[in-house]
């Protein structure tokens, strides 16, 4: 499993509901339904992936989240998780006010655009950063709207969402102490558990 | 003539042959008339395991019946196959080699099944308009006898696309330790007023028809076909796209011709047939209009304005579904106007709202409401990749021995 799917796993309560806001094949999903019985359903867009889906079993349903989860209503999960998808997205602030509105808690994880090697990247070459996270170049990368631990932050003080934990992984996925004394310069992925 | 066998191919569940099956006990219908007892015609393909756990129901729409897949007539090599052949065999989704496949022509049908052409034992007479209009709940409960005849306590899935899907959801509703899966393809929570609409057309250009005798027409050795004929022109419109019909009849045109293709090449300034559609939707209407009954016609209309399984809880279908068991699958397509995607996202979210187990797949495709009948590569994939997992799920289930294929 990715690592950073490894490391939410434990903010996840048995039993509990999950939805995965893009779930791909629906591992995650299933590893949570092995290891901790929860009820899970994914959301995808990918026509292979939610066919893998069904082939395993997981529920998963095709919608884009970009145009919102009006179809799911407030407190219908204990836990929704958003994986490496928040700076992919249209309207990533909103999506991120479905999800506190749809889940009693809920995982983000992003890749952090404020890590060293990126800033050294525009500090000295001054080109848009390339890493194994992000392996785009800036005309054909998916991503829309690169955000930083210090931006995510920001966005939850001013829409008042708790942060429950925060965490920042190298690109190794590990934590590291370097990471941990300055997450927003030495952190590669973030990792927040937030709720309203 | 030659008299040649015919070729089948090799996915084919073959030559099948349908049985008629007697109900001998009375059936209390929602309208509170009973009937008093009942044929069905049912066909069936594969093999049922020894402990009855493979057994899925195929239930079918407005037009079709019980015989889905295969061929009845060996000697025939013009014969089409069953309705739901591109779905239905070895290897095809709904795989005759792993389950065991049931389908039934419904009650108040015109192939076999007790509807208004079959003789009333009172009068020694086609039932005619006397016959009661039974709705989707009616047919799930008849359904439900034939499980038990056939010794079914629990399909592995039950399955239906349009009016069909609404008997998946009735079942999921009245019976909900009675399957493990529910498959909803191109279906509503219940007709828009644009349907009824719709609906109402059809039944006003059968009736107003003078050969329809007022359901009489048995008597009278004719029946009405030119009602029959516009209400399938106007059905039809409405399981096509615009789409679809613009490229059945624009094949050589330039492209902003709409499918606006003529028959002779030019107008006749008349009110003749100027276009090549105005053929097919008379060709399409008449051809049905010899293999349907009137008032079976009528009488499914009805059984789909009635449909609305909310009614019972408040008007809200998520009270519905609060005590089904079985996990669901929706399936919609993009050109759908009939039962739009927007209406199986209906379903989706009452599902979702009293938290059932659903998975939702709106496929692309330009067929309308007919796609559901259509070999369209990813709704095929998506229905072998959910079969296999309700596959795995017969070979899993606890107890017993079972019979291998």
């Amino acid at each position: 499993m990715r690592a950073d799917l490894s490391l939410i796993q434990d903010w996840i309560s048995p039993g509990s509901r999950v939805l995965d806001l893009g779930c791909g094949d629906g591992s995650f999903l299933a590893h949570l339904k092995r290891t901790k019985n929860i009820r899970g359903c994914g959301l995808e867009i990918d026509p292979a992936n939610i066919h893998l889906c069904l082939q395993a079993g997981i529920n998963v349903i095709e919608q884009d989240m970009d145009k919102g989860l009006a179809n799911f209503e407030t407190d219908s999960f204990d836990t929704v998780v958003l994986a490496q998808t928040l700076q992919a997205l249209h309207k990533p602030d909103e999506i991120v006010d479905a999800m506190i509105r749809v889940g009693k808690n809920c995982i983000l994880t992003f890749p952090n655009f404020a890590y060293w090697r990126h800033r050294l990247s525009l500090l000295t070459g001054g080109r848009m950063p390339k890493s194994p996270q992000l392996p785009y170049e800036w005309y054909n990368t998916p991503n829309l709207h690169h955000c930083t631990i210090g931006d995510f932050d920001a966005l939850c003080a001013t829409k008042k969402i708790k942060v429950l934990h925060r965490t920042v992984v190298d690109d190794q996925h590990l934590h590291s102490t370097l990471a941990n004394f300055n997450p927003n310069f030495f952190g590669v992925n973030a990792i927040y558990h937030i709720s309203r | 003539m030659e008299n040649t066998l015919k070729q089948i191919p090799a996915d084919s569940v073959g030559i099948v042959s349908p049985q008629r099956l007697h109900f001998a006990e009375p059936l209390r219908l929602r309208s509170g008339r009973v009937i008093e007892n009942y044929d069905l015609m049912v066909e069936t393909y594969g093999t049922l395991n020894a402990d009855k756990s493979n057994a899925i129901l195929v239930c079918h729409a407005l037009s079709g019946d019980h015989h889905a897949a295969g061929f009845h007539d060996a000697q025939n090599p013009k014969e089409k196959p069953g309705w739901w052949d591109c779905a239905i065999g070895p290897g095809k989704p709904f795989d005759s080699k792993i389950f065991f496949i049931v389908c039934l022509n419904n009650l108040g049908g015109c192939a076999g099944s007790t509807g208004p052409s079959s003789i009333n034992p009172e009068t020694g007479k086609p039932f005619g308009p006397d016959f009661p209009i039974v709705t989707v709940r009616d047919w799930v409960n008849s359904q439900a006898r034939l499980a038990d005849r056939l010794g079914i306590q629990q399909w592995a899935a039950v399955i239906g696309g349009s009016l069909g899907g609404m008997q998946v959801m009735r079942w999921a509703i009245s019976f909900p330790d009675r399957l493990r899966h529910a498959i909803v393809i191109a279906a509503a929570p219940k007709l828009s007023a644009q349907n009824i609409a719709f609906n109402e057309v059809a039944r006003q250009s059968i009736m107003s028809d003078p050969e329809f005798h007022n359901g009489r027409y048995y008597d009278f050795n004719t029946y009405p076909k030119k009602g029959v004929t516009l209400a399938r022109m106007v059905g039809h419109i409405t399981y096509l796209s615009d789409a679809v019909l613009s490229n059945k009849f624009g094949k050589d045109a330039i492209v902003d011709t709409f499918g606006r293709d003529l028959r002779s090449g030019k107008l006749s300034f008349g009110f003749d047939l100027d276009f090549q559609v105005q053929s097919y939707l008379q060709y399409k209407g008449e051809s049905f209009s010899k293999n349907f009954d009137a008032n079976t016609y009528l009488l499914i209309t009805k059984t789909l304005d009635y449909f609305d399984p909310a009614v019972d809880y408040d008007g809200d279908l998520s009270k519905a579904f609060a005590n089904s068991n079985c996990k669901f699958l929706v399936m919609a397509f993009t050109s759908d106007w009939r039962f739009a995607p927007e209406r199986s996202k209906e379903i989706v979210e009452s599902l979702l709202k009293a938290k059932r187990e659903v998975s939702y797949l709106e496929i692309e495709a330009d067929a309308g409401h007919d796609s559901f009948l259509l070999a369209v590569p990813r709704y095929m994939q998506a229905l072998h990749a959910y079969m296999s997992r309700v596959a795995a799920e017969i070979i899993s289930l606890p107890d017993i021995s079972r019979e291998s294929h």
